[in-house]
């Protein structure tokens, strides 16, 4: 095989490599097993939940915003041992997946996110967010992680609460 | 509005003492088209935005009075306008875009043309073609202008009113209410970090209640037990203005080792020596001439500020109906910030907002009390925690005379 096509292989690989781990990351958070969800970050993975409208006006506040693998992981521990909200649940879809390796070895992606809630005392599913992630990740020890996810979601009104991350 | 017979009867308060609260209060449509008329559109001053966030002349945002859409933008001599949303043509909503920069409004049904007053000024072959049609020669432009509000602003905040003999915004709030005012908006220039909106199914007043209501503080907020923010013997008050309608819960950060003994107990959550990953969030950073390391204003009627230790914002109440509102959040900062305390405004963000450790918490436990209602209806609420204190301030945590104080005002500008 030539050069270009080795190229070609490699690229596909590594989309495929993304697309499974999306696939993982959402059934995580389908499960709600927000300890296995932290592991999908690198220690200084940078996490945020943040609107279209302010994302577009260069305004920082996120629904949810961490810096690093610890407040990844508070978020984890206050949803799971301290938060009170109403049984639930939730189908991540992740889709329309592109990538672009870059020269210092780390990868940019984004992809289409859209997060359905089912509430216990609600009769209808209904769309909690949908938007896009902009991602980078690294490896670390051959493995895929996250050093940043930006989710950025078009609703205008997020219904009631986000409860389990995006 | 007077009241036919039969609603008399059927709006009965229960009791003259104010610990019992009907549920039609929060469920009934009528009510809630009286209080859009007689509080929203009434003699109170309405929160619409931030000077910050149209700085330019021509800047505007689409805001909100009580439900009821307006813009609120910025003229050419500096001053603010707040008008009505709607084309006193055919009623369209001309402006659209959540925020921008204009010389006019323009509304793109039929090109009708308003200033940036909210002044109508032009339309469309008002002198028909060729003089054929078009309007009568007694048409006056300045008789055709959407409702325009009356406005006030103080320390960059913006304030509106249907009502044009309006008290200053000093006398609607009392000495003690502005002066918690004054401690969060301290004079600094305010800096806009971003937004959130999210609807809420419940009434709108549960979210006045839930601030005026320091005794779930430490039972819901298992978040702030577990970390020592707030516990059942910190330093605190429940401030209520005389009127009842404004309020101020206010707390100081303790040290969670002086705890004692019988109150952990109490408190569920408490649990010794736990400990974030990254503490920082929980940081206070002294920054304000205040006692307090919380407060949380309810103004009356539609405005929330929150001084969550670092983490400043402004709460927009937007009322849909009597079974649902929205919340339009403004978080800020101050123009000075360096970047790691912009940051650390928004690491502590992780608190509040419908994602927030806390406000996901209000947030499901106001559609708790609203379902309760609507699938258990004509009952009422019980608020008689404190009776030493039957109405207004309060000391201790443990007490809902915030809550009744609201309600005796409510039912005279209410005149139910």
């Amino acid at each position: 095989m030539n050069t270009a096509s080795d190229a070609r292989l490699e690229a596909l690989l590594l989309h495929a490599e993304i697309d499974a781990f999306n696939t993982d990351y959402a059934e995580k958070l389908d499960r709600q097993d927000l300890l296995a969800w932290v592991e999908c970050f690198a220690e200084d993975g940078f996490y945020v939940v943040i609107s279209r409208e302010n994302f577009e006006r260069n305004q920082p506040v996120g629904l949810i915003y961490c810096e690093g693998r610890g407040m990844i992981a508070d978020r984890a521990f206050a949803l799971l041992k301290t938060a009170m909200f109403g049984p639930r649940y939730l189908r991540h879809m992740i889709s329309n997946l592109s990538v672009a390796s870059q020269p210092d070895g780390s990868v940019q992606a984004r992809a289409n996110f859209m997060v359905i809630e089912v509430l216990t005392d609600r009769p209808e599913p209904r769309v909690l967010q949908v938007g896009e992630y902009r991602d980078v990740f690294v490896r670390v020890d051959r493995a895929l992680k996250l050093k940043e996810r930006r989710c950025i979601y078009d609703n205008l009104l997020i219904p009631t609460a986000l409860c389990i991350p995006v | 509005m007077d009241l036919p017979n039969d609603l008399s009867r059927q709006y009965v308060w229960p009791g003259e003492d104010f610990t019992r609260i009907p549920d039609w209060v929060y469920t009934d449509q009528w009510v809630y088209e009286r209080e859009v008329q007689r509080i929203f559109h009434g003699r109170t001053w309405n929160y619409v935005g931030l000077e910050a966030e149209i700085p330019n002349a021509g800047d505007f945002i689409r805001s909100n009075v009580g439900p009821t859409p307006v813009v609120v933008s910025r003229a050419e001599d500096g001053s603010i306008a707040v008008f009505e949303n709607r084309c006193t043509h055919r009623a369209a909503e001309f402006c659209r875009e959540l925020t921008g920069n204009v010389k006019a409004f323009v509304c793109p049904y039929h090109q009708w043309t308003y200033d940036l007053r909210g002044n109508l000024q032009a339309v469309p072959f008002r002198r028909g073609v060729q003089g054929q049609g078009g309007m009568g020669a007694d048409f006056k432009l300045s008789e055709h202008n959407p409702r325009q509000l009356a406005v006030t602003t103080h320390r960059g905040v913006i304030f509106a009113s249907y009502a044009h003999d309006m008290e200053s915004l000093a006398d609607y709030l009392g000495p003690d209410i502005l002066r918690e005012f004054e401690a969060t908006f301290d004079g600094r220039t305010l800096v806009i970090l971003g937004h959130y909106r999210h609807s809420l199914p419940g009434n709108w007043k549960l979210y006045h209640e839930n601030l005026k209501d320091p005794y779930h503080a430490t039972l819901l907020h298992t978040f702030l037990v577990t970390f020592g923010l707030l516990v059942a013997g910190n330093k605190s008050l429940m401030l209520a203005d005389p009127s009842g309608r404004h309020g101020v819960m206010c707390s100081a950060k303790s040290d969670a080792s002086k705890i004692a003994a019988e109150d952990k107990a109490e408190m569920r959550a408490f649990k010794e020596g736990m400990r974030l990953a990254d503490p920082r969030m929980m940081d206070f950073v002294p920054e304000f001439d205040s006692p307090w390391s919380v407060t949380m204003a309810t103004i009356w009627p539609n405005l929330i500020v929150q001084r969550e230790m670092n983490t400043l914002g402004i709460r927009q109440l937007i009322p849909t109906g009597p079974n649902e509102f929205i919340m339009k959040w403004t978080m800020f900062g101050f123009e000075g910030d360096t970047e790691d305390m912009t940051r650390h405004r928004l690491r502590q963000g992780n608190l509040m907002g419908p994602a927030g450790f806390l406000g996901l918490e209000d947030n499901e436990a106001i559609k708790f009390v609203q379902d309760g209602m609507l699938r258990v209806p004509g009952g009422e609420h019980l608020v008689k925690l404190d009776p030493g204190t039957p109405f207004g301030t309060s000391e201790t945590l443990i007490s809902e005379s915030a809550i009744r104080a609201m309600y005796r005002h409510w039912r005279e500008a209410m005149a139910l």
